[in-house]
């Protein structure tokens, strides 16, 4: 996993790859004035967390044992638990892990915190469709 | 929020475009709002940064999200005309199909409105209203904790 392997969207967002052990991954989301959802306080919106959540989720899968290179993969459901607010002008931390995987099917559960992997935002869970062929996307 | 209450003095309680084009994440997104008599409908058109598999080419499933989340709050602040953004508790999000690289629509409607939490359901389209490509169902704190 490398910085270049976040998509368009995450590169907009600002996602940096942080690292990756025992199969979690660290993702970081710096500040950014254009993450803003509420002008009066500088919180993020809770789509960023959205946004940065389901991008660490998605990778975690190919972090994997056993996934299997070159797979394609889609997001089949997200649920995402928002327990405080960002803090602003801090940086939000992403820590995702794939638990289960199965011939069809990715689970994950990812948790959005700031400073500390206790003092959590927001927690989530994630179903990933494996193998999905391309063409018959639509 | 500073916003809600100026549109409501200035008797714009409910331009729903005149408030996301305060809200800078909106913007980023590019998110519009059109407002026919009391039916709103969000817009997310098409652009390069919203893309998450460049191979398809799809919308990322995060933007998706975002936008739903997005639909749900205008929906209820239209409703309610609250004077406070209402926090996201829960949003549970079914993707449905892959996000073609043209324009989104967005429809949200509040299924409850309790004194403390709101209940609304969202669905986004592409080309057909009855083909949705993702819904979701989230809780929403209208009161401050």
């Amino acid at each position: 996993m490398e910085q270049d392997n976040f998509s368009p969207h995450g590169n907009a967002l600002g996602l940096q790859f942080v690292s990756e052990q025992a199969g979690q991954l660290f993702i970081k989301v710096p500040y950014a004035a254009h993450l803003v959802g509420d002008p009066d306080t500088g919180v993020i919106h809770g789509g960023v967390i959205t946004a940065a959540l389901d991008n660490a989720s998605g990778w975690c899968v190919r972090l994997h044992d056993q996934w299997i290179e070159g797979n394609s993969m889609a997001t089949l459901d997200l649920r995402i638990d928002y327990m405080k607010p960002a803090q602003p002008f801090k940086d939000l931390l992403i820590m995702s892990e794939c638990y289960k995987i199965t011939r069809h099917i990715a689970f994950v559960r990812a948790v959005a915190y700031q400073d500390e992997l206790d003092n959590q935002v927001a927690s989530s869970v994630a179903t990933f469709m494996l193998g999905t062929a391309t063409v018959r996307q639509a | 929020m500073k916003i809600l209450q100026q549109l409501r003095d200035e008797g714009r309680a409910q331009d729903m475009q005149g408030l996301i084009e305060q809200i800078p994440f909106a913007q980023f997104l590019g998110i519009q709002v059109e407002q026919k008599g009391n039916e709103i409908t969000t817009i997310l058109p098409f652009k390069d940064t919203l893309v998450g598999n460049v191979s398809l080419p799809a919308i990322h499933g995060g933007a998706i999200g975002a936008f739903l989340e997005f639909t749900s709050i205008i929906q209820l602040l239209f409703d309610t005309s609250c004077e406070k953004l209402p926090k996201t508790v829960d949003i549970s999000i079914d993707y449905l199909r892959s996000g073609k690289p043209v324009a989104t629509y967005g429809r949200a409607i509040v299924t409850r409105q309790g004194r403390r939490v709101a209940n609304v359901r969202a669905e986004i389209w592409q080309e057909e209203k009855s083909r949705p490509i993702s819904a979701s169902h989230g809780h929403f704190l209208l009161a401050p904790l």
